[in-house]
């Protein structure tokens, strides 16, 4: 009886030691950090790959425009026939308008209405708006692009009639619409998890709920919202089909909301679906206004990320 | 050298049918520490321990939280590596080979040296998987085997009537109590020679504690067993030897009645009698 | 003597109590205003593509005329899209996850790789498309293929998936590893058979969602230069094909009023796919919540 079982103790570690396969184990446990490391380097090799890229192509580009002209001048005109001009200004003016439309969309309802999830709204409402606004933030941009040409555009046209049917206002707006969801999230995660005690500090004295939210969530929770609205204006700044299909292609260096525009983003569109032959200097200088929205938003993903990380409550 | 721990644990179950527990026979030495040293960084966790675990034993380790046992018995599996910054001097010999030394595979300890946890963690997947697990790890593919180890296994941990009809149910569903026996028969499928044991009943209600402490007096009998605890009854109820440790050193070490009725070092009495920890 | 008069405190009270009130509606106002633009826009999308949305415009390809123009090379083709993009994307991402959150050691490189993949992902969809144009379509001579567009939103979509599965992954409890560790199974072992099966359903909620993502984007696709009116679908991973978003971008833009309802319908097709997508990643969300 004994000495069967412990035939059997023996016969599992036997049976271990007999079929383990060393070698393959051992090949593998060396190379799989090797392998798993390469596919972590890719994602620095695109980030060179993109500097790379809009480096080389916009050296290219300034080969042909003087640098000067391109950072100083206020024109944008490179279809035009006689003389090419190409002034960044009159474009970034035009991406400028449109965020700062979205902005001021963005920010009140963004916030507030995180403020209203975090700090008014029960479990049961939480549980259906959180879903919603995640829907509204998976609309693929085309669709808001159509939306705002084909109803935002129209509607405001009865309102403000010098409108034209291609101009920053209605664009800006949708575009506005679209980074809502991500200020509301973002506000309202830095707006969770600031600890209830210190509400109830607040409360117990006798402050109303919106006194809590304004005196001591919100500043607990500052450096969180903050960065997400830097976060969400550097999504606005990127933002293409919505301007494309809404802003129009004439990019003007003016304060105008009402006129057609044109944006960095909706230029490379444009330039892009046409015929652009490669090796001609419109094809290079979607590299170089390329390359100026890629300095745009990684000021603005830097300036994010180091507002969340400095001024970082930890409870 | 399979075969050599048999009939050593053969010898074993002679001696102790016809021997006394409390006088000392010359026991088989499972691991043999000797001038032990850790630190965590700066931090000196275990200070020149030199303690010797025998077989077929229920060796506990007590003392206040923070005196370096769990770290000890983590050292004993190499466990205590998953924590960086970690370094270490001495020596412990298991079956006379030197673990610490860099040559000696961890896998391979860790086979042959059992764990469990302070709180039950089963897998997310089926009582028989959770079982199986070991085995399958280490290339053990046929069915059939693995159907007898994973029932040998669960009754080995005195859980076999109870989850028996419900193998493919994962182990979630069961209690704490319930839960922390199927992780011991998970550490049963690959037959250690080496039970650890961390606080395995600390997350678990009196009823289940005792259900588990029945079980590792079972388990003795074919297993060497080192169990750490902050409960001083449990060790004195099941263990044989009893070391006291207090800030990473060992005050002392003796069989566990002597521990508790005529300990030699002041501190010891201390501890036991409830003034501290 | 009191420093608190009660008459005045009452008084406040009162005020400070309808601000309360009023406030909350605001915020309230607030969060209605992002739940009636989405309905106004789905209702405009429907009533506007729904009469549209018929078999025809399924099986048809595109067309000069609005009545005969169909969604077929688009559907086909974005499927086609999706064929690479989800096992480059979902490989590479997991790959670069486990090697974040498994392996890499505390220095400077590792440091580096996290904070270019958070960089990464605030880089405009674009811009991307400047890197595809020229990496992929031009200096690897891929042309417009599935393969350069897949290539391309693969990147695209890569830090979405490496955040995603970074989560998954650090949520799998210490207590699972040491469990695996303790039986004598190696790093990889214990990856592969029990950090990875428990962090399958965040991994692959994740990965629908960031998929979803590559399916609506327009951008990239435009830069590329992928062609809108194909009249055959693709038959290999090189061959030129057109998308959803595409073609919608084409409708969209065109000045013929009859177009913007074929938009319209052909946005419907886009949504009704995001809803799929979006509906198995919740069920999966749902049916793999586990509980340590």
């Amino acid at each position: 009886m004994v000495s069967q079982k412990e035939q059997k103790t023996s016969s599992v570690q036997q049976l271990i030691a007999n079929s383990r396969n060393h070698k393959t184990k051992k090949i593998v446990e060396k190379a799989m950090p090797t392998l798993l490391f390469s596919a972590a380097v890719l994602s620095i090799l695109t980030t060179f790959g993109i500097v790379f890229t809009l480096i080389f192509e916009t050296f290219e580009f300034f080969k042909r425009v003087s640098i000067t002209d391109f950072l100083f001048g206020t024109e944008w005109l490179p279809f035009s026939g006689k003389e090419q001009l190409f002034g960044i200004w009159a474009l970034i003016a035009g991406t400028l308008k449109v965020t700062l439309i979205a902005t001021i969309v963005a920010v009140p309802f963004g916030i507030g209405s995180a403020i209203f999830l975090s700090e008014y709204a029960n479990e049961k409402t939480r549980r259906i708006v959180k879903p919603v606004l995640e829907v509204l933030a998976g609309v693929p941009t085309i669709v808001y692009g159509f939306f705002a040409l084909t109803f935002v555009t129209p509607l405001l046209q009865e309102l403000v009639p010098s409108l034209k049917l291609f101009n920053a206002l209605s664009p800006g707006i949708v575009v506005g619409v679209m980074i809502l969801p991500m200020i509301t999230s973002l506000s309202e995660d830095a707006m969770s998890s600031v600890p209830n005690s210190m509400r109830e500090g607040a409360l117990a004295l006798g402050a109303t709920k919106f006194e809590v939210a304004i005196k001591v969530v919100l500043p607990a929770a500052l450096s969180g919202i903050i960065s997400s609205v830097v976060l969400a204006v550097s999504r606005a700044i990127g933002e293409t089909m919505i301007v494309s299909l809404a802003g129009g292609a004439t990019p003007k260096f003016n304060f105008n909301v009402t006129d057609s525009i044109q944006t960095m983003t909706a230029y490379i569109v444009q330039v892009s679906s046409g015929d652009a032959g490669y090796g001609t200097t419109i094809y290079y200088s979607i590299y170089s206004v390329g390359f100026t929205l890629f300095i745009f938003t990684l000021a603005m993903n830097l300036l994010a990320q180091y507002i969340s990380k400095r001024f970082r409550e930890v409870y | 050298m399979v075969v050599n721990f048999k009939e050593e644990k053969l010898a074993n179950k002679v001696k102790q049918t016809v021997g006394q527990p409390s006088t000392e026979v010359a026991k088989n030495i499972v691991y043999d520490t000797r001038n032990l040293n850790l630190w965590y960084g700066d931090h000196h966790g275990l200070k020149d321990i030199n303690l010797s675990v025998y077989e077929n034993e229920v060796t506990a380790i007590i003392g206040p939280s923070g005196c370096g046992k769990s770290t000890y018995l983590k050292t004993l599996n190499r466990m205590v590596e998953l924590v960086p910054s970690v370094r270490t001097s001495g020596e412990i010999l298991y079956r006379e080979r030197n673990i610490l030394d860099k040559n000696y595979t961890v896998e391979e300890l860790r086979t042959r040296v059992g764990m469990v946890f302070q709180k039950p963690n089963p897998f997310p997947k089926s009582i028989y998987d959770n079982i199986a697990y070991g085995p399958r790890i280490h290339g053990i593919k046929n069915k059939k085997i693995l159907d007898e180890i994973v029932e040998k296994s669960l009754r080995g941990a005195a859980i076999w009537d109870e989850v028996k009809d419900r193998l493919n149910q994962n182990a979630y569903g069961l209690s704490g109590g319930q839960q922390q026996r199927i992780c011991m028969a998970r550490c049963l499928a690959i037959e250690p020679d080496v039970i650890l044991m961390d606080e395995p009943t600390s997350a678990l209600d009196p009823i289940s504690t005792l259900k588990v402490e029945e079980l590792v007096q079972e388990l003795k009998k074919d297993y060497s067993i080192v169990i750490v605890t902050h409960n001083m009854q449990q060790a004195a109820r099941i263990s044989d030897r009893t070391a006291f440790f207090l800030n990473g050193e060992v005050v002392e070490y003796d069989q566990t009645d002597i521990i508790f009725q005529t300990p030699n070092d002041q501190r010891t009495e201390d501890y036991i009698s409830g003034r501290f920890g | 003597m009191r420093y608190m008069d009660d008459a005045v405190v009452m008084k406040r009270m009162a005020k400070r109590i309808t601000f309360n009130k009023v406030w909350k509606s605001l915020f309230f106002a607030a969060t209605a205003f992002a739940l009636v633009a989405l309905a106004i826009l789905l209702y405009r999308i429907v009533s506007q593509g729904a009469g549209y949305l018929t078999f025809d415009f399924l099986t048809n390809f595109a067309s000069r005329f609005a009545n005969k123009a169909g969604i077929k090379a688009a559907l086909i083709g974005s499927l086609w899209l999706m064929a690479v993009v989800a096992p480059v994307s979902i490989i590479l991402g997991v790959g670069t996850a486990v090697y974040l959150e498994e392996y890499a050691k505390k220095n400077k490189l590792n440091d580096f790789i996290r904070m270019n993949i958070s960089n990464l992902a605030g880089v405009p969809s674009i811009v991307f498309g400047l890197l595809g144009l020229t990496i992929f379509v031009r200096m690897l001579g891929l042309g417009k293929s599935v393969l350069a567009a897949g290539f391309t939103m693969s990147l695209l979509i890569l830090p979405v998936i490496i955040v995603a599965a970074q989560e998954a992954i650090r949520a799998v409890p210490n207590e699972q590893r040491e469990a695996s560790y303790g039986m004598g199974a190696t790093k990889w072992q214990t990856i592969l058979r029990v950090v990875l099966p428990a962090a399958i359903p965040g991994i692959l909620t994740g990965s629908i969602l960031a998929l979803s993502r590559a399916i609506g984007e327009t951008a990239p696709l435009v830069v590329i230069g992928i062609p809108v009116i194909l009249q055959f679908l693709p038959n290999s991973l090189l061959s030129q094909f057109t998308a959803l978003p595409m073609q919608i971008y084409d409708w969209a833009k065109r000045p013929q009023e009859a177009f913007q309802y074929v938009a319209a319908a052909g946005i419907l097709v886009l949504m009704v796919v995001l809803l799929l997508m979006n509906s198995i990643a919740i069920f999966i969300r749902n049916k793999f919540q586990k509980r340590y």
